[in-house]
């Protein structure tokens, strides 16, 4: 016992150097969880507030580009209002008049206060939390496409995985043809993602919109994902290699919007029960 | 270590963490390199600071940062491995005559060559362990490592400078 106490007192730097080692390890493991508890990150309310400090400086910097940004999405936003305006006077359209479907979706505004797009994993932090209503699994988009999927929630602040994450597949579809295939960030440029699953017989053009497909209950049907910018088709592959560029400026976020679905629950369960494991 | 130095030791966390995650977290150059000052704090920490001391110091500033960066025990380990080779290099790199007590390992005090050798390998491996796990294992190894390399050289730059500008005043004591 006194030998063993001798070899625990004489190595004791290295076994503490081990000990740290390994549980920084299961730190990391934890953390790669899809969805996580929110007390390790930037959701925890003392450092959402140094972020919300220092984006509340930083932002004034940004402040004309994002004006011009939120008057041109209200610009589009009318436009689409008075074209709704308008369809309603054909007799021919047929209203949906379900107040279930119509109120499907819920937004929720939210400011970035944090944002990166150089790592291979990356986050954004959003001043929104639990309070109003986030839940991790919602997703996030903004005026200009999709940006992520919220991964844990406080109660003033959550963290959202980034398209710009290794884990984040958005089920996708290519809107002329109406194909449906996958989505993914490649690791390497923040304008750049990669679509899997793209069957050969697709006729696919450079230039094609990527969207989202709605069939799971994260996004709504029809966000803007990106367009196609390149297609590699190897003779013995079953699908293309394509790489699209993203219709979102992931360098410039400001205000982003988060997707609550009213739902998913009833659709989720529905399901669950029918034995449906469709993978997102 | 006399009170002051643990103290003023502290404030000089603080200010690295605090300058790490408001200014260096937005800073990079061609989207390959990232600055990573609070290196800097862990090697300037005094030389005859026992080794438990520094490899906590080391996990504790790696965990701060990593809470701002959402990639909890990423920095910690790096921090870590960094903090248990320091004191197995600074032994093999004595100078003639061991070194005096209460001596930091900073260009003033060691000169630019004794620096560069001490801090450039160390760095360099800090980012190796840094990129390498946050990406998961050994995968896009040309990419990870123009990676480590870009930001090893700026670091070790933002470290010198930071030198030439805040420890120049300070006495040998």
């Amino acid at each position: 016992m006194r030998r063993l106490l001798n070899f625990i007192y004489k190595n004791r730097t290295f076994i503490l150097f081990v000990f740290l080692e390994i549980l920084c390890a299961l730190l990391i493991v934890q953390n790669n969880r899809y969805q996580s508890s929110a007390f390790y990150n930037s959701s925890n309310y003392f450092i959402g507030s140094v972020y919300n400090f220092s984006d509340n400086v930083k932002s004034y910097f940004s402040l004309s580009g994002v004006n011009e940004d939120l008057a041109e999405e209200n610009a589009q936003l009318r436009k689409l209002l008075e074209q709704k305006n308008q369809s309603l006077f054909n007799l021919g359209v047929r209203e949906n008049r379900d107040p279930e479907l119509l109120q499907q979706y819920e937004y929720v505004d939210a400011k970035v206060i944090n944002n990166s797009t150089r790592w291979f994993d990356n986050y954004i932090t959003i001043d929104k939390g639990k309070k109003h209503g986030l839940e991790p699994g919602m997703g996030v988009i903004n005026s200009s496409g999709i940006v992520g999927k919220v991964k844990s929630v406080s109660r003033n602040y959550s963290v959202v995985n980034s398209m710009l994450h290794s884990k984040v597949i958005v089920s996708s579809k290519i809107k002329r043809t109406g194909d449906l295939c996958s989505t993914q960030w490649n690791g390497k440029d923040p304008y750049e993602a990669d679509l899997f699953y793209v069957p050969k017989h697709v006729q696919l053009q450079i230039g094609d919109t990527v969207i989202t497909s709605g069939h799971n209950a994260v996004f709504p049907a029809e966000m803007i994902i990106g367009t196609v910018k390149d297609i590699n088709s190897d003779d013995e592959d079953l699908f293309y290699e394509v790489s699209i560029r993203l219709a979102n400026d992931f360098n410039a976020l400001s205000y982003v919007y988060v997707v609550k679905n009213r739902l998913k629950v009833e659709k989720d369960s529905l399901e669950n029960i029918s034995g449906v494991n469709e993978q997102q | 270590m006399s009170s002051n130095r643990i103290i003023s030791q502290v404030l000089a966390f603080f200010a690295y963490v605090l300058v790490q995650v408001l200014v260096f977290e937005d800073i990079g150059f061609l989207d390959r390199s990232f600055c990573f000052i609070y290196v800097s704090f862990l090697l300037l920490i005094p030389i005859e600071t026992s080794v438990v001391i520094l490899l906590l110091a080391g996990f504790v500033t790696g965990l701060s940062v990593d809470l701002f960066y959402n990639s909890i025990g990423i920095h910690a380990s790096a921090s870590v491995l960094v903090m248990y080779l320091r004191t197995i290099w600074l032994n093999s790199l004595t100078p003639q005559g061991g070194y005096d007590l209460g001596m930091t390992p900073t260009i003033k005090v060691m000169g630019i060559t004794w620096f560069t050798v001490y801090s450039l390998p160390l760095i360099f491996i800090h980012h190796l362990v840094l990129f390498f796990v946050e990406v998961g294992g050994i995968k896009m190894v040309g990419f990870t490592l123009t990676k480590v390399i870009f930001s090893t050289l700026f670091t070790f730059i933002m470290v010198v400078i930071t030198q030439y500008i805040f420890y120049q005043k300070k006495q040998r004591t």
